[in-house]
């Protein structure tokens, strides 16, 4: 990668971008308000294709879908660079200029031929040869993506893949040209930028780097950690060795969200001690030792947030949380005590200040100005600056201001981890739907009028295949458990492929199903494809 | 679309095969197991076929069932409650099956039909077994009491336009837009060409767009459809509008009751109409016309489908139409019983697939019109005078008529009068002398009705107006469309003013609160005190409506639906009954 941490651009600019490739993403259920400003984009002219196994209700919007197989998306990405250069759409001057390894690169993907494409996808090549030039020469062109591609055991691998693209046509740094990964709640943006991640500090400063820790340093008053911590799944791996036997979740909800879910519960009843601090008593806190009531973010806490787009925005309560239940940073503040170390008590301002002495990219943004307008685009480094509208920009500066030209990366299509096997003939994946929302903590309370539960959805012809009913009750089974579920058959669903959402494991435990081999680059587990198996239930028949 | 949810409602073989044939290049195509296309943009380039779709289906089987409504807006990818919207919009789409297997009979219940019976008419085809509605103005008035039948399978008939061997019409007075009538055949281009069809054609393409349209400004050519805009002005304003795509829109939903001078021209002279769209398009840029056709005027439509057929093959329409002179193409839409239709800003929405409601303006029509693109709007009568203008120049058109109104105008005479039918008079000609010609005893007169529906009275001290623009406009009426219907001593004028206020409670599209309460309040008003001398109170009420909906309506219809009913009382017309 050529940097960290954000969405390039902005969203204004989708609405301006000629071209949209929207891939591994059902925004318009899992990311309804970013999808608004798609649909203004489409509205005012701008073509989108999809790339997506399932044919979702994002990709009904588009003018070409591209139903890859599950896994398949480096062959797809490394076809189009192929047909790319091939057809000579590559932006020479900016790869000369900008880049390093275009030549490797080039000999890499020769052999992702639009037939071996075609075969390893599932998606015809002339389809595969038109969204190659519709990006290509496209005059701005943004790559928008989420969880499709990222929830596989090679989940970095494929957002790489995706960045040769933007390098090798120049659809990046530019207004209207990006790569967006859209972000599944309004503040990871800002959970990342404030060093919640095991190898960073605050504004993505890195935990090993000596001058950064020490500037920490001198106003934490003590001494910093100078090795990367770990992430949520080598955590659960130090969890099953016992070298981890103490876990403090905050906000989190692994005992229904974790892949192979049986698993995470049983290692983390194991724990000597365990903290959960939530505002719902979720499945996980239930497992806690000790259950710290926080207070709600968005409508009871006060601060700021910060969207895909890097836009800091003030927050502020609306209402008083209820009593017993405290805000995340007073909490803290008092374990601290507790702790024996005395934080003075500070406001979310007096934080907020502090950070910004220690991340030079929000250094720029007080309060005061926060507060005019609708906030401010990291990186604002100083308190004249606008803050900053499309990252990468310097990509197009004479002197790359300064940095090294972006590095293509080699990728190779693997496919998924688990293959399919003949106990196991059926792709599972995973996604949401638009009225719920991840484990259904913060949704399942309210009722819907187009809440679909919790369906296998099918396609057609499996369903024939295996004799099964709209409605019907199944075992369904994978390599790591079983759940009983109910069919339902979809038309646009493709052959082979199984879909259900996540979002109620108090009726289906799914992640029973779900397999946690993981990305080593990123921890992520391969939620998006698991091999099935549909059994009919003992004593029924749809005949 | 995404977020369409349709029923499981599913269509029979037939109304499947007509939506197939229809949708020819559907929003969403299945290339192949993995690849589809598809899109909000698809949709909205197939969505002027829902109303087409609307009559195939209507057609097919006498009604819209539930399951060809959901097969047709799926193919075309509207949202169900769009379709079920638009298609519930128009008089002429049952969206319940008919208890009566028959065809269903329209009968006119509009004043000139009322004098002739009409009533008595629709009870002896129910008492024969027929399916009957009893419903507006079919634009048959020479001929009333005025029936149309709407079958199945497009043997629909507009039985009274059809029936008289001979068309009703009278060029003593003037013969100009009627001087084909009765001499051509209007089924042969052949004939048409032979009676000086398409030379003005070849004029304009000769002397160019600019030189054409100079010519329609300096001949002071106005609308007639009773707004009485300059031609010349909107064709400028379109010709100077840098778009891709331009329209020619005929608009020849003529519906003001009392009004058949279009569905005249075009069952007469149906290539005149194209010849003139043709001109305005090689004048102005556009490239494509529509012609907006009553769905009640069966014969007019036949005859048009007819013409513009042979136009294409011989070369007259089309891409590189007349050897590579110019490319226009003309595609032809039914109404299916709208008023409102008429009205220019509803009739774009009805051709792209919505509810015939009317837009705010501005934006105008040369702005933003059909598919949101710079638009000329015009009627078929205002067209054809195109022709005269090209073929016999500035000087002879204006040769007759007044200095602000030049030209003829076609009047629509029906009610009591002797002979009635369609009139060229030129402009300025004082109404009783065309009431003479038509075989009126002025001195019987008891009252006429100028301009229609959305017209004015006139009683027995009027009939001297001089029938123009500014000779009207000076006494507070209108010319309107044309239309003049004449009541005799023996009416009874109340029926009438209720029947006038029932029209427009019916045809309100109901967008504007105004219009929609307003015409409601107006037709209750006006039941409870049928008969009874009007008290000052109620005369106060129905004057309030009046300018209620005169000032917050935004069309012509909220403006114009109290004017007749105004006119009257203004004129003690109606008193009590003794």
């Amino acid at each position: 990668m050529f940097g960290a941490g954000g969405g390039t651009s902005s969203y204004r600019e989708v609405e301006e971008a000629e071209f949209i490739l929207l891939w591994g993403s059902n925004a318009r259920a899992a990311h309804p308000i970013y999808f608004h400003h798609v649909l203004k984009g489409i509205s005012n002219g701008g073509s989108m294709y999809v790339v997506d196994p399932r044919r979702t209700d994002s990709a009904k919007f588009a003018e070409t879908w591209l139903g890859i197989n599950v896994g398949s998306d480096i062959a797809l990405a490394n076809a189009l660079a192929r047909e790319i250069i091939r057809s000579g759409l590559h932006n020479t001057e900016f790869i000369e200029h900008s880049t390093t390894g275009f030549d490797k690169f080039a000999d890499h993907v020769e052999p992702y031929t639009l037939d071996y494409a075609a075969s390893a996808t599932g998606v015809d090549a002339g389809a595969i040869e038109d969204l190659a030039h519709r990006y290509a020469m496209a005059a701005s062109a943004q790559i928008l993506w989420t969880l499709g591609i990222t929830e596989h055991h090679n989940g970095v691998e494929n957002v790489l893949s995706l960045c040769n693209l933007a390098l090798l046509t120049g659809h990046v740094g530019r207004w209207g040209s990006g790569l967006v990964p859209l972000r599944g709640q309004n503040n990871v943006q800002g959970g990342g930028d404030m060093g919640a991640l095991p190898n960073k500090l605050p504004g993505f400063q890195d935990v090993d780097d000596a001058a950064a820790l020490r500037k920490f340093e001198a106003i934490y008053g003590v001494p910093l950690n100078p090795e990367p911590g770990l992430h949520l799944t080598l955590m659960f791996e130090a969890m099953a060795r016992k070298a981890l036997t103490g876990l403090y979740i905050i906000g989190e909800n692994p005992a229904d969200s974790e892949a192979d879910v049986q698993h995470t519960r049983d290692l983390l009843r194991g724990l000597d001690l365990l903290v959960v601090q939530d505002i719902f008593m979720t499945r996980t806190a239930e497992l806690a030792d000790v259950v710290l009531p926080a207070s709600v973010g968005w409508a009871e806490s006060d601060g700021t947030v910060t969207s895909s787009e890097r836009r800091v925005q003030r927050v502020r309560p609306a209402v008083t949380p209820p009593e017993g239940a405290r805000h995340d940073h007073e909490i803290i503040g008092q374990l601290a005590e507790r702790f024996g170390a005395s934080w003075p008590s500070s406001t979310p301002e007096e934080l907020w200040d502090e950070l910004r002495s220690l991340s030079p990219m929000h250094k720029g943004m007080t309060y005061a100005r926060l507060e005019q307008g609708e906030g401010l685009q990291w990186p604002c480094p100083d308190l004249d600056h606008p803050g900053t509208q499309y990252l990468h920009a310097w990509l197009w500066e004479e002197d790359l201001g300064g940095r090294s030209p972006a590095p293509f990366s080699l990728t190779n299509h693997e496919g998924p981890k688990e293959k399919l096997t003949p106990d196991f003939p059926l792709r599972l994946t995973t996604g949401r739907v638009l009225d719920s929302y991840n484990t259904g903590v913060q949704t399942r309370g309210y009722s819907s009028p187009i809440r679909s539960g919790v369906d296998l959805e099918i396609s057609h012809q499996d369903a024939q295949r295996l004799d099964l009913a709209q409605g019907e009750r199944v075992r369904v089974s994978s390599p790591r458990g079983s759940v009983e579920m109910t069919i339902s058959i979809d038309k646009d669903q493709a052959e082979g492929l199984a879909f259900t959402t996540f979002h109620f494991p108090e009726l289906v435990d799914l992640n029973v199903l779900t397999n946690d081999q993981w990305d080593p680059l990123s921890g992520t587990a391969e939620f998006k494809a698991a091999a099935i198996r549909i059994d009919k239930l003992a004593g029924t028949s749809s005949g | 679309m995404a977020d369409l949810k349709f029923s499981d409602a599913e269509p029979d073989d037939q109304e499947r095969a007509v939506v197939d044939a229809l949708v020819q290049q559907p929003p969403v195509i299945r290339q192949s197991e993995r690849v589809v296309l598809g899109g909000i943009r698809r949709a909205d380039q197939a969505r002027h076929l829902l109303l087409p779709g609307l009559h195939g289906l209507n057609n097919a089987r006498g009604w819209i069932s539930p399951g060809g409504l959901n097969y047709l807006a799926e193919s075309l990818q509207v949202p169900p409650a769009e379709a079920f919207g638009v298609a519930s919009f128009y008089d002429l789409f049952e969206l319940e099956e008919p208890g009566l297997p028959g065809p269903r009979h329209h009968v006119c219940v509009d004043a000139s039909c009322a004098l002739s019976n009409a009533a008595e008419y629709a009870q002896r085809l129910r008492s024969e077994g027929q399916n009957v509605h009893e419903g507006p103005c079919l634009g048959q008035c020479e001929n009333a009491p005025a029936l149309f039948v709407q079958a199945r399978n497009s043997e629909a008939l507009d039985v009274t336009a059809t029936k008289e061997d001979e068309p009703k019409f009278n060029t003593q007075l003037a013969n100009r837009l009627l001087r084909r009538f009765g001499v051509v055949d209007p089924g042969s281009l052949g004939s048409y060409r032979s009676h000086g069809g398409y030379q003005a054609l070849e004029t304009a393409l000769a002397i160019g767009g600019e030189e054409t349209l100079r010519l329609i400004t300096d001949a002071g050519l106005t609308g007639r459809g009773g707004a009485a805009f300059p031609t010349g002005r909107k064709w400028q304003a379109v010709a100077d509008q840098d778009h891709i795509h331009k329209y020619v829109v005929a608009n020849a939903d003529e519906s003001e009751p009392g009004t058949f001078k279009d569905r005249m021209i075009i069952e007469n002279d149906p290539f005149a109409l194209i010849e003139a769209m043709t001109i305005a398009g090689v004048t102005t840029g556009c490239t494509k016309g529509w012609i907006y056709i009553r769905g009640e005027y069966v014969t007019a439509t036949k005859r048009l489908q007819s013409a513009i057929k042979q136009a294409y093959e011989s070369g007259f329409l089309g891409a590189n139409a007349l050897n590579g002179a110019f490319t226009f193409d003309i595609e032809l839409r039914q109404g299916a019983g709208a008023y409102i239709c008429g009205e220019e800003t509803a009739l774009f929405n009805s051709i792209e697939g919505f509810r015939g409601e009317p837009r705010s303006k501005p934006p105008f029509p040369t702005d933003q019109g059909l598919f949101g693109c710079p638009t000329i709007v015009n009627n078929p009568e205002t067209l054809i005078n195109v022709l005269e203008i090209v073929n016999y120049g500035v000087e002879s058109f204006r040769s007759v008529g007044t200095a602000d109104s030049p030209g003829t105008k076609l009047f629509c005479l029906s009610g009591d009068v002797a002979q009635p039918g369609l009139y060229e008079a030129a402009f300025g000609l004082p109404l009783n002398e065309l009431l003479n010609t038509a075989g009126v005893l002025v001195g019987d007169v008891q009252a006429v009705l100028l301009g229609g529906a959305a017209g004015s009275f006139l009683g027995p001290q009027g009939l001297d107006l001089p029938l123009s623009f500014e000779g009207t406009a000076q006494r507070g009426a209108t010319l309107g469309s044309g239309a003049v219907t004449v009541f005799s001593r023996d009416v009874d004028l109340w029926p009438v003013l209720v029947r006038l206020a029932k029209f427009f409670r019916d045809e309100s599209c109901g967008q504007c609160v105004p219009c929609r309460i307003g015409t409601t309040r107006q037709h209750e008003v006006l039941l409870q005190i049928q008969g009874t001398a009007p008290q000052e109170s109620t005369r106060d009420l129905l004057s309030d409506l009046s300018l209620v909906m005169g000032d917050s309506s935004i069309c012509g219809l909220g403006h114009t639906a109290a004017s007749a009913v105004q006119s009257a009382f203004a004129l003690g017309l109606v008193e009590a009954e003794t």
